[in-house]
């Protein structure tokens, strides 16, 4: 019985000595920042994948089963998840990850948000009331977040703060040199007209001054239709874009379909880490990006 | 001498004048200068504005500040609100009271004296129209309510509070609520992938094709890579295949466990076991005796279910949103024990249960229900559904003789496609073939549409 009692002891002693900071990160991007920060500190879930839509994913049971074990809930925010996260949540059966306390981190709520609407309204099409969401594309708005995650994990991990202040110091070494680098390289891009297929790239072409001239969806959230695709086309000889964009988890037909009639190059952009072979990290995911931006041009 | 000097102050002069007029003319090329600057920037800020109402017709880019919560109305507290509007076009068989051939009739919806139950009504009908309010009670708790309404009634479906800080895993219900019994137990008409509710939801509950429990809820997630989650519920147990009892206590238990995860990144799964236990007291039925007159009987005893649910879903690289298939089969087992009283519906036409007869009363019935449903593009889906029940074994003890008995198997199968403009929209067009009843073949077709409006919340699995 003594000896029961302190195995028993033991193990509890073994389990609460794993300081792992276990985070459930929504999509990639952040996932990946918190690895920059964390390193092996970090136990990391990503509960999507670059070729998943994040707007629409299922309440699935395992990621129940992660959530139920996490202690940090990253979310790129801005509604992006309202499909699934909150039920995730709820149903967890985990106190520390629900929205309002420190375990739940949301990017978007730490950076300048873009196309906020005017009027929330669907007939716009699936509208997200609190701004774009897709905010990582803006190199400028990953540092942000990198250092209110950092002041996190370091307020949940107390142990570690040390270890996240630091890597967190490391990092935005390496991300503001990688900065100056990507905004040299990406000079010639400034003020080229392009079309995306969603306007999940509105940060990255605010940040290198690039234009959108017009979405292949007809509203946010709704498929191209072929109507839509010929005014677009229409609209090409007065406002004529260079290329056209997607991400890994879009269909390519609309785009292959504009680049087909007018000529212009569709580009596949990663968009987040993971989204092509080169994207490995958030490093990857912006020397990529602009590569295959500049290759467009060509 | 003077000449010169003329000559030299005509010079001088005329380079006053020159002097003059290069000061004049470069302040004149300021000017310009400045006008076109300013036009330069009022062009450019025109361009601006065109390409911003060019891109985005209503969609302004305007800068938020980092914390835009700051300064909302207290009108910002209102609860979600969404709204389902549900009706339908139905060609089917006339069938006087239809039911489900050997199973006790559960009681449905009564809609007013006179009005065709919701199951038989044919030609064009509004389904209930479901509003749904749900929102935070605080840090620790969740509350939704959900109003169900249809002609000039309003009835609470469910209105429930729940848990949100007690952590550990640990969920707690509390109210009225769809039991986490089965897998569709828990959905909502708008999130099923056919028009009507398997037999066996409807052989088991009635016409709403759910057990709805007004109690309590507890569930434990278990802190594992698979999921694994149990779960306990007592209740008042009113409801079909229990009856309203006057008494302290539960009315009803249930229990059940899922287990699920991941095969890879495009398959998902989740089965589960359920099992029900509830009493009825007098519980009231239709029936046809030997003579095929009508009888009308009562059960007094313990109804007891056991649910076997399964669902498989996959998507390419687990990205539903342009294709993917859902298989999902469940199987329930129901025995029910006690007193069986019959006694003639109408006295002017008497029939075997004349002068009422008390008897024993003892059933083991099955039934399952096994369905797909592939969405081949954003916009469409199609599915197929086929379904069996089991009368099985039936003991009516004495009353044997009065009341016709017959190994009927009811069956049914199903197909539909669905058409969706966004997640908020749908329309569907359903053919069934029914054979629930003996010796009725019921070629049904079906039009339907589901609307949503609001904040509409998220789908479970």
């Amino acid at each position: 019985m003594k000896y029961l009692a302190i195995g028993f002891l033991l193990l509890a002693a073994a389990l609460s000595a794993r300081a792992d900071l276990k985070v459930f990160a929504t999509v990639p991007e952040w996932g990946a920042l918190a690895k920059e920060i964390g390193g092996d500190k970090v136990k990391l879930y990503t509960a999507t994948n670059a070729f998943q839509d994040p707007h629409r994913i299922e309440a699935k049971p395992s990621l129940l089963a992660q959530a139920r074990q996490a202690s940090l809930v990253i979310a790129a925010g801005a509604d992006l998840e309202i499909g699934w996260l909150p039920l995730v949540l709820r149903d967890s059966g985990n106190s520390a990850i629900q929205p309002g306390r420190p375990g739940y981190f949301e990017a978007a709520a730490f950076v300048t948000r873009l196309e906020i609407p005017a009027v929330v309204d669907r007939a716009h099409g699936d509208v997200h009331a609190a701004g774009n969401p897709h905010t990582h594309l803006d190199p400028r708005n990953v540092l942000k977040v990198g250092e209110k995650l950092a002041a996190r994990m370091a307020e949940l991990d107390a142990a570690n703060a040390a270890a996240y202040q630091a890597g967190l110091a490391a990092f935005s070494g390496k991300w503001q040199a990688a900065m100056a680098r990507w905004e040299k390289e990406a000079a010639p891009l400034k003020g080229v007209a392009v079309l995306v297929h969603h306007q999940s790239f509105i940060y990255l072409t605010n940040w290198l001054g690039m234009k959108e001239v017009g979405t292949l969806e007809p509203k946010p959230g709704i498929e191209p239709t072929s109507g839509h695709l010929g005014a677009l086309l229409q609209r090409q000889q007065a406002t004529p874009a260079r290329m056209v964009l997607r991400t890994a988890y879009q269909q390519d037909a609309p785009s292959q379909w504009i680049a087909g009639k007018t000529g212009i190059p569709a580009v596949l952009l990663p968009y987040t880490v993971g989204g092509t072979p080169e994207a490995r990290d958030l490093f990857g995911l912006f020397d990529d990006t602009l590569q295959r931006l500049l290759k467009g041009l060509r | 001498m003077q000449k010169t000097f003329a000559v030299a102050a005509m010079l001088a002069a005329a380079g006053a004048a020159q002097a003059a007029d290069n000061a004049d003319l470069a302040a004149i090329r300021a000017q310009i200068d400045e006008m076109k600057k300013s036009y330069e920037q009022r062009i450019a800020t025109l361009e601006k504005k065109l390409a911003q109402a060019e891109s985005k017709a209503s969609v302004q880019p305007v800068a938020a500040p980092a914390a835009s919560q700051v300064g909302q109305p207290a009108s910002g507290f209102n609860p979600e609100v969404s709204l389902i509007l549900q009706g339908q076009y139905k060609n089917m068989k006339d069938v006087a009271e239809r039911g489900i051939t050997g199973f006790y009739p559960a009681g449905g919806h009564d809609h007013g004296e006179g009005a065709i139950p919701g199951i038989s009504k044919r030609g064009f009908s509004v389904e209930h129209t479901e509003l749904v309010l749900a929102a935070n009670i605080d840090p620790y708790w969740r509350g939704q309510a959900i109003v169900a309404m249809v002609d000039g009634k309003a009835e609470v479906e469910e209105a429930w509070f729940q848990s949100l800080g007690l952590g550990h895993g640990v969920g707690l219900k509390g109210g009225r609520f769809r039991s986490g019994i089965g897998y569709l137990n828990e959905q909502h008409p708008h999130m099923w992938d056919f028009a009507d509710a398997p037999l066996m939801y409807r052989a088991m509950f009635g016409a709403e094709a759910s057990y709805v429990q007004d109690g309590v809820q507890f569930k434990w997630l278990a802190p594992t890579a698979t999921f694994f989650e149990i779960g306990a519920e007592a209740g008042r147990g009113a409801n079909f295949p229990g009856t309203d009892r006057n008494k302290n206590g539960s009315g009803s238990v249930a229990a059940f466990a899922h287990v699920g995860g991941d095969v890879g990144v495009s398959n998902n799964w989740r089965a589960g076991v359920s099992y029900l236990t509830t009493q009825a007291k007098a519980r009231e039925g239709h029936f046809e005796d030997v003579g095929g007159v009508e009888a009308l009987g009562k059960f007094s005893g313990d109804s007891r279910t056991w649910l076997v649910d399964f669902v498989w879903k996959w998507a390419p690289n687990g990205n539903p949103k342009y294709r993917n298939f859902k298989f999902q089969a469940e199987y329930l087992n129901r025995h029910e024990k006690g007193d069986f009283s019959c006694e003639d519906a109408d006295s002017a036409n008497p029939g075997a249960c004349t002068g009422g007869l008390n008897s024993l009363y003892r059933t083991r019935q099955s039934g399952w229900y096994a369905q797909s449903v592939y969405q081949f593009t954003p916009n469409w889906r199609a599915g197929l559904r086929y379904e069996q029940l089991d009368s099985g074994h039936r003991d009516f003890g004495a009353n044997a003789v009065n009341l016709a008995l017959s190994d009927y198997r009811p069956k049914k199968a199903t197909a539909m496609i669905d058409y969706s403009w966004s997640e908020f929209s749908r329309v569907r067009l359903q053919f069934a073939q029914d054979k629930s009843m003996l010796g009725i073949t019921d070629n049904q077709l079906t039009v339907q549409y589901i609307m949503s409006l609001g904040a509409h919340g998220a789908h479970k699995f």
